[in-house]
């Protein structure tokens, strides 16, 4: 089986988890005996990937692939995927085209079995491949822009790209049953079309040597030997993330346990409010907000903490949830994540629940069996899930495709 | 499945069950529905229902404060004397749960028997469908559950899985008198909730269960007795000794439904860790109160073996997770706390 496989990232030139999920994805593919041409927007080394062959469609940096000028100003790896300006957006058309003229010359050369698109930006290329040489289109679906615009209408020409690309595709993949429904409908997509497909951790994760560092994050350390519990939230601060009613839930749980300690890892358009409401509640004292971090210092974070909180209002998968899990926290999620339905040692709430949440901070502060539980079940269950069974899924899928 | 009992008790008057039913039922229905309790009334005064002994709270007490476990059965059998004015003769623990030290506890205690789960392990070549007498027991007797054909109906009735599906009366009844060539006391206890709740009406388990009954007494020389009467059919067979607890739950027949992981633990040994304090208040809401959170089912629902396979522990739990069915029970434990902090005052 030969894949033509169109991502926008890689590690490690990733701004989060699309690229960490093509990289294992792809991996986990060629074990099974795949050959994948990865088609890449920019053009970069990628001395740990010999598994596959990596083209790239335009001789731009990778820090230039959202289009010219997005982040200057902001932080770059910030991002997981573009909310662009509309300016912004002209120029990520280019880079589009350019990469769909050039996926089109590849496989003229190179024809695949089947061409595995993974989200909207690629979706073009894909189309037209299918429609100049008849190769079916399995198109991945991380996120939709429904999910990006944290419920607001978002952006139509994306919303027109994604339903194209969905409607002309032979198979779609979604990262959870959440977003299989999305998909149905708002695109109006029948689920017959739809598998589900989740993500699992990311490998180097397990096969990186780690190993907490010592002089990081004395306060909060220090905390902990005195008593506090470290709780969690990481990712994007965007509407999505639902950090408000988190920070609500918070100033109730402290009423009562004052001995909490919330860490806010990450950056994002709603840093500045979430900041200020924290101190209008009062309860600066208990919140840390780090900046974005990643690698090393995200992984201490994880590590340092007793709870992690996925707080999405929407959320297609969520792997932060499972990379939380597996140093050894316990889990609070959303019942909006896609994530909360293959972990069942975990306690669930709906993003507006702010009661709910308080009471279950609440509970596994007060009760350390509680916590040990929770902490020891989630990792058992979620180490269940390989990325070789999920390419021997998207295998079964491409077949599928091919009818 | 009272009514229909009810009926088949008019039909047929040799036609006799045993019930074992808590304290904490029968409050209910006072409280919500007293005619329920002027119909087992009825029965009990017929003849045909024999009520037996068990806790107050349906709990587990005997695993942690004999005491306790005293006074909840003392308790039980004084509000079925009040109700019904009878007094029970054969007791059954919560959950079936038995080892030879109830058994001792129970003969001491004056019962005629005793009832446990009719394991294989336990029994290895023996049949169930005998009296038996509890190791180191001198008069008092012991009832086997024959868990097969028991299970026939309260598990597999409607599982169309299953190769014998549908269950006839026909071949039930050819079943049991298969059995019977291996002793003619066939003990089938199960939950009374197996009829409308484990079985819905639509499988037909009513229906089954009337027509099983018409087909039963018509063969010459078939009986149905209650718990004591059994007790009475013969003398032991032989001695059966159960060192460990064998209940009548899951593969495993253990407390390891209600006792084994460290969130069940933790809630029990909070829980007894109060009673003293909550006794000495010798105030009675607050003592009803935490016997009330000695029932076995608060434990169960925080079973973390199997529940994610959606089987009996998560379909019996009023709770969405056995993380949340403690994080609630914990609360209440921390509210009692509160109240006997305001009460010592």
């Amino acid at each position: 089986m030969k894949i033509l496989m169109l991502g926008w990232e890689l590690p490690p030139h990733n701004s989060g988890g699309l690229g960490v999920a093509c990289y294992n994805m792809a991996r986990a593919l060629s074990k099974e005996g795949v050959k994948i041409n990865f088609v890449l927007p920019y053009n970069a080394k990628h001395p740990k990937i010999d598994f596959m062959k990596i083209h790239a469609a335009t001789n731009l940096d990778p820090l230039f692939r959202f289009g010219g000028g997005a982040y200057v100003s902001s932080n770059v790896t910030d991002h997981l995927i573009p909310n662009p300006s509309s300016e912004q957006l002209t120029s990520i058309r280019e880079i589009q085209n350019e990469y769909c003229e050039f996926t089109k010359n590849l496989v003229a050369k190179d024809m695949p079995d089947v061409v595995h698109a993974h989200d909207w930006l690629t979706y073009e290329a894909g189309v037209a491949i299918k429609e100049k040489y008849g190769v079916p289109l399995v198109a991945h679906v991380h996120a939709t822009e429904f999910d990006r615009s944290g419920g607001s209408a978002g952006n139509p020409l994306i919303h027109a790209i994604e339903y194209e690309g969905l409607r002309a595709a032979d198979k779609i993949i979604a990262v959870s049953e959440l977003t299989k429904h999305i998909i149905h409908e708002k695109y109006g997509i029948p689920l017959s079309k739809i598998d589900v497909v989740y993500n699992s951790l990311d490998e180097d994760y397990r096969n990186d040597e780690y190993a907490f560092e010592e002089e990081y994050y004395q306060y909060a350390k220090s905390k902990k030997s005195a008593g506090y519990t470290i709780i969690s939230t990481v990712g994007r601060f965007t509407i999505q993330k639902g950090l408000s009613f988190l920070m609500f839930a918070a100033k109730k749980a402290i009423a009562k346990n004052p001995k909490l300690l919330f860490i806010f890892a990450g950056d994002g358009e709603e840093r500045d409010k979430l900041i200020n409401l924290s101190a209008e509640l009062g309860i600066s004292e208990n919140v840390i907000f780090t900046g974005f971090i990643r690698g090393t210092r995200l992984r201490d974070i994880y590590t340092l903490s007793d709870i992690f909180i996925m707080s999405s209002i929407s959320e297609p998968f969520g792997l932060t949830a499972l990379e939380a899990a597996y140093h050894g926290d316990a889990l609070i999620l959303t019942k909006e994540s896609g994530v909360s339905e293959i972990i069942s040692s975990a306690f669930k709430y709906h993003f507006w629940d702010e009661n709910k949440l308080s009471s279950q901070i609440l509970a596994l502060s007060s009760s350390p069996t509680l916590l040990k539980t929770l902490q020891k079940n989630a990792k058992q269950e979620f180490e269940q899930i390989s990325w070789e069974q999920i390419a021997k899924e998207c295998l079964e899928i491409y077949h599928l495709a091919k009818g | 499945m009272l009514d229909l009992l009810e009926k088949k008790m008019h039909e047929f008057p040799e036609f006799k069950v045993s019930f074992s039913i808590t304290g904490t039922w029968l409050e209910q229905a006072e409280k919500w529905d007293p005619s329920l309790i002027a119909q087992i009334k009825r029965m009990v005064e017929r003849g045909q229902v024999e009520l037996l002994s068990e806790t107050y709270y349906h709990s587990l007490a005997y695993f942690f404060d004999l005491d306790e476990f005293n006074a909840q059965v003392d308790q039980h059998s004084a509000k079925i004397k009040k109700l019904f004015n009878v007094k029970p003769k054969v007791f059954r623990n919560t959950e079936l749960a038995y080892n030879n030290s109830l058994a001792k506890w129970a003969e001491k205690k004056g019962y005629q028997g005793i009832l446990a789960e009719g394991w294989d392990k336990i029994l290895g070549w023996r049949s169930p469908n005998h009296v038996y007498r509890p190791v180191d027991c001198s008069k008092i007797k012991l009832l086997l559950k024959n868990y097969r054909l028991s299970d026939d109906i309260a598990f597999r009735f409607s599982n169309r899985d299953w190769k014998e599906h549908p269950l006839t009366v026909k071949k039930y009844q050819r079943w049991i008198n298969d059995d019977c060539l291996r002793g003619n006391l066939i003990n089938l206890f199960m939950d009374f909730e197996t009829f409308g709740e484990h079985q819905w009406a639509d499988t037909g388990i009513f229906k089954f269960f009337d027509q099983f009954v018409t087909s039963w007494m018509k063969e010459y020389d078939n009986k149905f007795v209650t718990a004591s009467e059994a007790c009475q059919l013969e003398s032991p067979v032989d001695e059966i000794s159960m060192p460990n607890t064998i209940t009548w739950a899951d593969t495993e027949r253990d407390l390891s439904a209600w006792l084994s992981n460290s969130m069940q633990n933790s809630a029990l040994e909070t829980l007894f860790s109060f009673k003293d304090l909550v006794f000495k208040t010798k105030d009675q809401k607050l003592i009803s109160d935490w016997r009330l959170l000695t029932t076995s089912d608060h434990p169960y629902s925080m079973c973390t073996k199997y529940w994610r396979d959606g089987d009996v522990h998560a379909y019996f739990s009023a709770y969405a997770s056995p993380y949340e069915s403690f994080m609630y029970f914990m609360n209440i434990l921390r509210d009692l706390e509160y109240r006997l902090s305001v009460s010592s005052l």
